[in-house]
């Protein structure tokens, strides 16, 4: 049997990792196992930055489970970005992919940021994309349940009107004014 | 100043501007990602959508009120700049290495002094950045605003109220914000005490990272410290958490060259002086040498050892002693051991050592 990294020198030393409830196992020369050894962890793959991500998206440090799965996979409507891609690169594909993701990534990102609501800077202008405008609805859908589930009508009221009043600005096409 | 003669000369007007802290801190860096809302981020880009990206900023930055309120500054496509040009603008840290791979779909915004450059569809499509000599980063966080503010007024970001600016990497999200200091910090490395330091700071939701070497072996002394996390800090707050410590660690490192000094005072004179007297007399120079003898040098004009260099003139060698800017001043592929000749050359001419006895 070769070394199935160098695909070289014959395979002596078989190792087993496990990443994540991720069993993995691979047959090494003596030279390649001595590199691993000094790169101190890490089988192949290599551990960059995409295959944490993976492993903290509760995948594995590999996406081939998650191809096989079954059921539809998510996609972004938007871009077409498929969550398997995602897991493989760690990358999104546009602002939207953040939207059609949600679920996924927000304990993704509690444990990377620490964090998982924004403060600071926000656009200037922010309401002159229609996109934006939607997206602000549906937050703030979201933000009507949670009040009408804590039953505080009066915020959830409050909340109702702002949600009307953003829909009509829809209607009547923000951006369309602003361009 | 075109951006093509920009990169024919190691130096930039900002290395002469003021520069508080300027005996540790050598340079301030604010860096805002930014992506339009509605193309795809750029690694899923073709080319044609990629050129719309590259028009829609280039009209951004044309626009009267940034001309009016920030400057002229010019786009170039980075397939229009050779391939030295481009590793010039990376040694400079104007781009990143990234910026350079599938050059036609990347461009980058300057000001004629270098003090704020916009990579554009590099990870993201907008990467604003301010850099600015010593210790400022709240002047550089202002500018970055502000160039960011107004080509807001341009351009759709893509934004979400309870994520903050979307970027194409989850770890950027948020404020899309990364405040950086390069400090140079031979004191601590000499008494043995920057282990301890990097550590703390590593706590304290800090990176560090040698600049041109590995960990804490860095060559020239030199680290560059930055702000991990992008979510749920505002702009405001990451830069004076990182300004306060920044200032922690100067003034550790005033005390341990202090200390040095007081307790060692032949030895470190002796180290300056025979730095002095390398870079000035040497025919072959290695860069990680000379970046190290620099650092020699840099350390004994803030003790006030030397005198008759300042440290823009050392920031502006750091960047002529890259192997890209050697090639470039040549005008030839230089061999490895040519170049070590021509940087030994380059030094002695700067240092002045060829006014006083010709070659």
């Amino acid at each position: 049997m070769l070394c199935e990294r160098c695909q070289q020198r014959p395979a002596t030393i078989h190792l087993t990792e496990v990443i994540n409830n991720h069993k993995s196992k691979i047959a090494l020369c003596e030279v390649c196992a001595r590199e691993i050894q000094a790169q101190g962890f890490g089988l192949l793959p290599p551990l960059s930055l995409p295959y944490f991500l993976a492993g903290l998206l509760g995948h594995g440090f590999n996406a081939e489970s998650l191809e096989q799965s079954d059921g539809p996979e998510i996609k972004c409507e938007s871009c077409g970005l498929s969550e398997s891609q995602f897991v493989k690169r760690g990358l999104l594909g546009c602002g939207n992919c953040y939207r059609s993701f949600a679920e996924k990534l927000e304990p993704l990102l509690r444990r990377i940021q620490g964090k998982v609501e924004h403060v600071g800077k926000m656009p200037a202008d922010s309401l002159k994309s229609d996109a934006w405008l939607k997206n602000e609805i549906e937050v703030m859908r979201k933000k009507l349940k949670r009040a009408i589930e804590a039953e505080e009508y009066e915020e959830a009221a409050g909340i109702r009107d702002d949600i009307r009043r953003m829909e009509k600005q829809l209607e009547q096409g923000v951006s369309g004014n602003v361009n | 100043m075109s951006i093509k003669e920009t990169v024919s000369s190691a130096h930039s007007k900002w290395m002469d501007g003021f520069a508080p802290e300027s005996d540790v801190v050598i340079s301030s860096r604010v860096r805002a990602a930014r992506n339009l809302e509605q193309f795809p981020f750029p690694h899923l880009l073709d080319e044609e959508k990629a050129a719309q990206v590259i028009n829609a900023v280039r009209e951004a930055v044309a626009h009267k009120e940034m001309v009016d309120r920030v400057g002229v500054l010019e786009l170039v496509v980075l397939n229009e700049l050779s391939p030295l040009e481009r590793q010039i603008m990376v040694d400079k840290h104007l781009i990143s290495l990234d910026l350079l791979l599938e050059s036609q779909k990347k461009a980058v915004v300057l000001r004629e002094d270098e003090v704020i450059s916009v990579m554009v569809n590099e990870e993201d499509h907008l990467r604003i950045q301010c850099l600015q000599p010593g210790l400022q980063l709240d002047q550089a966080g202002q500018l970055v605003n502000l160039v960011d503010d107004l080509l807001g007024k341009t351009l759709d970001y893509a934004f979400m109220e309870k994520w903050g600016y979307l970027t194409t990497c989850p770890t950027n999200i948020g404020t899309g914000m990364r405040a950086s200091v390069m400090l140079h910090l031979p004191g601590l490395v000499l008494v043995g005490q920057l282990g301890g330091a990097l550590n703390t700071i590593s706590k304290l939701g800090l990176t560090v990272r040698g600049l041109y070497g590995e960990g804490t072996e860095a060559a020239g002394d030199l680290f560059q410290v930055s702000n991990q996390v992008t979510l749920g800090q505002s702009e405001e707050e990451i830069i004076s958490n990182l300004t306060s410590i920044v200032r922690q660690l100067l003034a550790q490192e005033r005390v341990a060259r202090q200390a040095l000094y007081r307790e060692k005072r032949e030895l470190v004179e002796d180290r300056v002086w025979r730095a002095y007297g390398i870079l000035k007399h040497a025919r072959v120079l290695s860069s990680e040498e000379a970046l190290k003898l620099f650092s020699s040098l840099r350390l004994g004009f803030d003790l006030g050892i030397v005198s008759d260099i300042s440290t823009g003139l050392i920031t502006e060698l750091m960047v002529m002693i890259q192997p890209a800017y050697l090639i470039k001043m040549s005008g030839e592929d230089l061999p490895a051991y040519r170049r070590d000749v021509y940087r030994a050359e380059l030094i002695r001419k700067r240092m002045g050592e060829l006014n006083n006895q010709g070659v």
